[in-house]
């Protein structure tokens, strides 16, 4: 199994990260689950999500120790940080973020500048797309290209076609390798 | 002629839809009255067997069994949220509430501003007898400054337990279909509030939002007046602070 | 029809919608509000009414008036909100009326937290509302099964002419799985001969609770119970996972229940013969099966998101035959399944007692844990 949060600045696509990776994850044949931060928790400008990715059962929505924290912004850091396993990946979107920050030594960091791809690339929304670009070529949940289908299908079904989302995510690849 | 000769015409008869029997109210309560004029609006306009009242909790908690018509029994103060649920399903009924003034202005506060607030198609008819008279006499919103309650026996002290509650202030700025205060003692008046009850219902009707006639009724056994004196109470007394006429969706006169 | 990503609270929103839910009346709350948000925008489509009711209070009171035209209706809210309901609730039960009440329970007491809780099972499986009357509750541990018991849930408020409630802990309704909708249903068209709708020939229908003559009104309860006692026979449901060879048994419900599974396919694999007891319907409250168990197993574990609410109901049943230890998280934290597991192990690993108080040994443990 699995275990992830999402979290960032509400606009920044954290809860569409979210839902593309378990949207993707139902389409793999496994089970998923998407816990969203609600109602007083989301004052303030903050979103986060809990996703669940695994082939046997789920039981909790709720998560205590992450393998990924996918983070947009400096205080998603600050929450998140703490819950990630020893070993466990933390994604950091280094447009953002104190370039002089220091993470914990027990964790796999990897920064990439995804507002900026964005912004180069015409796609101001697309930072979370360049971001799951990032986590597709550093873990191995899913197939980049078999992801990537997900991601137009979804906002295929949504009747929102995004054709600057492709550019986002191998960008966010590319960075990342 | 003989008197067997002269020819009879029926002036004045029990609606049909009134059931044939005694009701449990006191002497000199007006509650009989409003249940007739309600009655008779009723039969004139056609609309029994299209009627559907909301009883409330209070001396009136048993209007049902005197009206041949479907009845449903709300909890106290709830009758407009009931009459809400009903008239939302069956737009085409005559939905209406029979509240008195402890259920409506006091308990019921909430749910009659926010029936009132959404503009809902029912007709309240609303029966102000300045006390809560099923429990024995308590002080109520409506009853008046310096008057003897079983609640208030140094008599209702306005500073501390307000002033009377009045539609006319309460819901001046609402839409509302029609709003009215009658009186049920005297002829001109009982006609009178029979024509705001006509009125109402019509507009109820016509969907013009929610309709409200109040009833100034005369309550002897917990004002501890003889009926008669009960009725000059009321004139003399009530009406100074609850004036008769037309609020909301009169007709000029 | 496909599986689809969907919240737990716009699945039973939709589900109830193609069950043919004629009338919703509701308040806004957290975690419930999505149910009443996604029926803000789907009744309307559908020419069905919505209102969004002044407080809970008038939101209760417009589904009984609905109820009582015999159309399918229902409400829904958050713990503080059904608080706030319980008037109508009783109201309703005594008018014999059916409904649906959808709770989407949080963190109590008071206004709590917006976390997930099942703190509401004393208000709703034990009353709640004054006077002597039971609802049919059903309590779902998955948006599927949220989904699958909605029309189930209506299907049984007619039946029985009572109120059936779908109480389903905060998590149920906010988050998202996959889950299957059912196809839309067509509306009823008969209406109930008890129904109001205007009397024809003076031939006039009455809903009332109020009964002032207590010999006549004990026959009204005697008639609830009688009812009681039939769907007790006939209505309970529930889940049992690896029961047959179990020697201990959890048993929990929702999103307790789902995480003691977890745990308890965790202790399979280590060799534990522990099984899983899920009421679905926490009332009726599976009696039965419960009573078989109780001959057959070492000892119980009761976990729940609460201090030990369904746990009475599981000691009444065994009645001291065997041990029932308890496990409970409170004030919206839900327990993770490797807790669950230490407390299978305790369970198993030291000899258990049907003295003393299991209550006061779980809340011993607690305090050393959360100080």
């Amino acid at each position: 199994m699995t275990e992830m949060i999402c979290a960032g600045f509400g606009g920044q696509g954290v809860l569409t990260a979210g839902m593309l990776l378990i949207h993707a994850g139902m389409k793999q044949g496994n089970n998923v689950i998407f816990y969203p931060s609600y109602g007083s928790e989301m004052r303030g400008g903050t979103a986060n999500c809990a996703i669940k990715i695994s082939e046997k059962k789920i039981a909790s929505p709720v998560i205590r120790q992450a393998d990924i924290v996918f983070t947009m912004n400096a205080p998603a850091i600050d929450k998140f940080e703490s819950i990630l396993k020893p070993g466990g990946l933390l994604l950091v979107n280094s447009s953002l973020v104190d370039e002089n920050r220091t993470y914990r030594d027990d964790i796999r960091v990897i920064k990439a500048p995804v507002t900026d791809i964005a912004g180069e690339l015409g796609n101001p929304r697309g930072a979370n797309i360049a971001m799951i670009g990032v986590l597709a070529a550093s873990t191995d949940l899913f197939d980049p290209e078999f992801l990537l289908a997900q991601i137009n299908d979804y906002f295929e079904a949504k009747g929102k076609k995004v054709p600057a989302n492709e550019a986002c995510f191998r960008k966010g690849m590319e960075t990342a390798q | 002629m003989t008197l067997a000769e002269v020819p009879t015409r029926i002036v004045y008869s029990r609606p049909e839809v009134l059931d044939k029997r005694v009701t449990h109210y006191c002497p000199g309560c007006t509650h009989g009255v409003a249940h007739r004029l309600v009655a008779e609006v009723l039969e004139e306009m056609g609309e029994v067997e299209n009627a559907i009242g909301v009883a409330s909790v209070g001396c009136s908690v048993f209007i049902y069994n005197y009206f041949n018509i479907d009845f449903v029994e709300a909890a106290h103060g709830r009758a407009p949220a009931m009459a809400t649920g009903i008239k939302r399903l069956l737009p085409d009924r005559t939905v209406f509430t029979y509240q008195g003034d402890g259920d409506l202005a006091s308990i019921g506060m909430g749910e009659i501003v926010g029936a009132a607030s959404r503009g809902e198609k029912i007709t309240v008819i609303f029966l102000n007898n300045a006390n809560y008279g099923m429990t024995g006499g308590q002080m109520a919103p409506t009853t008046l400054p310096g008057q003897k309650t079983t609640s208030s026996p140094y008599g209702k002290d306005a500073a501390r337990f307000g002033k009377p509650f009045r539609i006319e202030d309460a819901y001046s700025g609402f839409d509302m279909g029609y709003l009215a205060r009658g009186a049920l003692v005297g002829a001109a008046n009982i006609n009178r509030a029979k024509k705001m009850i006509r009125k109402a219902f019509e507009k109820h009707m016509d969907n013009q939002g929610l309709c409200y006639v109040e009833l100034l009724s005369p309550c002897p056994t917990n004002w501890n007046l003889a009926p008669l004196k009960a009725k000059d109470f009321l004139l003399e007394e009530m009406t100074k602070h609850f004036p008769l006429g037309e609020f909301k969706g009169g007709d000029a006169k | 029809m496909a599986k689809q990503l969907i919240k737990g609270n716009t699945a039973v929103a939709e589900a109830a919608l193609r069950a043919g839910l004629e009338g919703y009346f509701g308040y806004p709350i957290t975690p419930q509000t999505e149910l009443l948000e996604h029926l803000s925008a789907r009744m309307p489509e559908l020419g069905r009414p919505f209102v969004q009711a002044e407080s809970e209070l008038g939101a209760i009171n417009m589904v009984y008036g609905a109820a009582c035209t015999g159309k399918r209706v229902m409400t829904s809210s958050s713990s503080p909100g059904v608080s706030l309901m319980m008037e109508g609730l009783s109201y309703i039960a005594g008018t014999e009326v059916p409904m649906v009440l959808v709770d989407v329970v949080r963190g109590g007491p008071g206004l709590g937290n917006i976390a997930p809780a099942q703190g509401d099972y004393n208000q709703i499986v034990h009353g709640g509302g004054h006077g002597d009357y039971h609802m049919i509750v059903l309590a779902p541990a998955s948006v599927q099964e949220a989904v699958d018991l909605t029309a189930l849930a209506f299907d049984l408020a007619e039946k029985y002419r009572t109120i059936t409630c779908i109480m389903m802990d905060g998590s149920i309704g906010q988050m998202m799985e996959p889950a299957e909708l059912p196809p839309m249903q067509p509306l009823r068209t008969e209406i109930p001969d008890w129904a109001v709708r205007g009397a024809k020939n003076g031939d006039k229908r009455v809903l009332t609770s109020i009964n002032l003559d207590p010999p006549a009104q004990e026959v009204m309860n005697l008639r609830l119970m009688k009812r009681w006692q039939e769907i007790e026979a006939n209505e309970v449901r529930y889940k049992g996972y690896f029961l047959e060879d179990a020697e201990y048994v959890v048993v929990g419900f929702g999103t307790a229940g789902r995480i003691a599974l977890s745990a308890v396919r965790a202790a399979r694999e280590e060799g534990i013969k522990i099984g899983l007891l899920r009421p679905i319907t926490v009332a009726p409250f599976p009696i039965d099966v419960l009573d078989e168990l109780t001959e057959k197993v070492k000892a119980f574990l009761v976990v729940e998101m609460n201090a030990g609410q369904m746990f009475e109901d599981v000691r009444l049943v065994v009645r001291g035959r065997k041990p029932v230890e308890f496990f409970g998280r409170m004030g919206g934290v839900v327990p993770f399944p490797d807790e669950v597991l230490t407390e299978i192990h305790r369970l198993v690993g030291t000899p258990q007692t049907t003295e003393g108080s299991p209550r006061d040994r779980w809340l011993a443990r607690l305090a050393e844990t959360i100080g």
